[in-house]
């Protein structure tokens, strides 16, 4: 971890626009709680339902999407990540602290409004709040990292990461039951599933792959973005 | 105006490409190039689209030789982050992180490069480029020029031995630029290895002891400013005289060994100056001696480009 870049991170992440895009979908995911809350009788089933398919089906993706990428993408794009790499630092530090400013990011928006919204909804009924928020985190966490390699990878990370978010994660691992076996959004569901006592709420991957493969995935990435940045190439305006 | 720059340098340290060539797909970017870069200033001087920023990409270890090696004093450069103890870099691109002043952005540079007091390290670097007025401003809203100059702050700030400079010149106002000049210049004179890249002669010729040029991704030619100057000035010239009697200025003109062809056109007389010093004598004389007034003489060859490509096609002889 290096400070300094962490401070340059949090302060491009956070003292701009893109803040307000973090905040839209934990602000809606709350507000559509608090609307339920309101309109009166939410029971568990609407909760899991909610947090399982806009909490962790949608919002945690494309949360993922804009730390993991935003962190590093910008920067190689324009160039101004220079600054950082011409020190003498080990790239693949740059890399973890990259990725431990989105890993929060996520884990402030995404699972905090997670919890904050099942809460509201049913209190702390049937762990359902617990489990989802402690998903949110985790799974927010492999995203976090699987987006910053997508960043540091191809100077189209957005368009992959939101094909691969919509496509494979919403579609494809929604769906086809040999892909939910390689979904982070199922293994998000999975954990939530372990902690959470409701009945509603199944999950088709056991906690123990759910988990390794998180952790594979996780270092597996972070791995590749620190070396991918060794070899990083500018070309010049030429 | 003064300048304190920090101590002087006591290691010299040496940047060398030894045969390194670069290309993308079939297009060859840099070829075959072997060059030493030592202590003092050097250009590397070249048109538009030569290779320049590629060369210094392989020089500050952002891009990776195709082929041959680059080395810092003996170290590869290519993924060795122990160089940039040594090196400071300004890159071409003006993109730095506008939400920062110009204050953050240069003692971020100081402490990511571990300075034992790095505020004391920012407030020299920034009084070095005279930018400890605005310091408190956010870079965004900074000029052109101010950004170049934080980002020479930046790369300044850990006291560097090898400086490398992608066209530093550019966007910079002519009091600014001077400033500059002679920034790079005493900081040479210091003993550091500065290498700074451009495509104008004259601002080279400025600065830089040592001047290697480089022609579409080739070593063109190499020396010091006057070496360069004379071969230059020493290629063939192509003019185009127009006259109140171009028949006879043009007769005149072949009879003398200044000129190796002389050709009447619609547009009056193309001459090929074989001697330049000579012909540039002669032709006022001839016009004088011969009663022909003379309407227009002007190169027709003195872009960047037909000087560059004359230097390319002799190296290659």
């Amino acid at each position: 971890m290096n400070a300094v870049v962490a401070d340059i991170t949090y302060r491009a992440m956070l003292g701009r626009k893109r803040i307000w895009l973090l905040a839209l979908l934990p602000a809606a995911l709350i507000g559509m709680a608090a609307l339920l809350r309101l309109i009166g009788g939410p029971d568990e089933h609407t909760a899991v339902i909610l947090m399982e398919k806009f909490s962790i089906g949608t919002m945690l993706p494309l949360l993922g999407l804009i730390a993991g990428t935003g962190v590093i993408a910008p920067e190689i794009e324009d160039g101004t990540i220079i600054h950082l790499l011409a020190k003498p630092i080990s790239r693949p530090v740059i890399a973890l602290t990259k990725f431990v400013v989105a890993a929060s990011l996520v884990a402030v928006f995404g699972a905090l409004s997670t919890f904050v919204a099942a809460f509201l909804l049913i209190r702390d009924e049937s762990g359902v709040a617990y489990g989802f928020s402690l998903g949110a985190l985790l799974g927010g966490v492999a995203y976090a990292a699987v987006f910053m390699l997508v960043g540091v990878l191809t100077r189209h990370a957005v368009t992959v990461g939101v094909i691969y978010a919509l496509v494979w994660e919403g579609l494809v691992g929604g769906y086809v039951p040999g892909a939910r076996t390689f979904s982070i959004q199922q293994w998000a569901t999975s954990i939530a599933d372990q902690i959470s006592s409701s009945p509603f709420l199944t999950s088709d991957v056991s906690l123990g792959f759910a988990i390794s493969a998180m952790v594979v995935v996780t270092v597996g990435s972070l791995v590749w973005a620190g070396q991918r940045l060794r070899s990083l190439s500018l070309t010049g305006d030429e | 105006m003064t300048m304190t720059t920090t101590q002087a340098t006591t290691r010299h340290s040496v940047v060398e490409l030894t045969q390194v060539s670069r290309w993308y797909g079939n297009v060859v970017a840099v070829n075959d190039v072997t060059m030493t870069i030592g202590p003092g200033v050097t250009g590397l001087l070249g048109p538009n689209g030569a290779g320049k920023s590629t060369l210094l990409h392989m020089m500050a270890g952002f891009l990776a030789p195709s082929g041959g090696t680059a080395t810092l004093n003996g170290q590869r450069i290519w993924r060795n982050h122990e160089i940039y103890r040594l090196v400071g870099l300004v890159p071409e691109k003006e993109a730095v992180y506008g939400f920062l002043t110009g204050w953050q952005f240069v003692l971020s540079a100081a402490r990511l490069h571990g300075l034992p007091s790095p505020a004391d390290a920012a407030a020299r670097a920034l009084d070095l480029v005279e930018m400890a007025g605005p310091k408190d401003r956010r870079i965004e809203t900074y000029s052109k020029g101010m950004r170049q100059r934080v980002k020479v702050a930046a790369a300044l700030v850990h006291d560097p031995q090898v400086l490398l400079l992608d066209e530093p010149f550019n966007g910079m106002d002519p009091r600014q630029r001077l400033h500059l000049m002679d920034l790079v210049r005493q900081l040479g004179e210091q003993g550091r290895t500065i290498l700074f890249s451009s495509h104008i002669l004259e601002e080279v010729e400025r600065v830089a002891q040592q001047i290697e040029v480089l022609v579409a991704g080739r070593h063109a030619a190499s020396g010091d400013y006057r070496e360069i100057r004379r071969r230059m000035t020493d290629r063939p010239h192509r003019f185009r005289v127009r006259s109140s009697d171009d028949r006879r200025l043009a007769a005149a003109l072949i009879a003398d060994p200044s000129s190796s062809a002389v050709s009447l056109t619609d547009q009056g007389i193309e001459v090929q100056a074989v001697d330049f010093p000579r012909f540039t004598s002669l032709l006022p004389k001839l016009a004088r001696d011969l009663d022909v007034h003379l309407w227009q003489v002007s190169p027709t060859d003195e872009d960047l480009e037909s000087v560059f490509s004359y230097l390319i096609s002799r190296s290659s002889a």
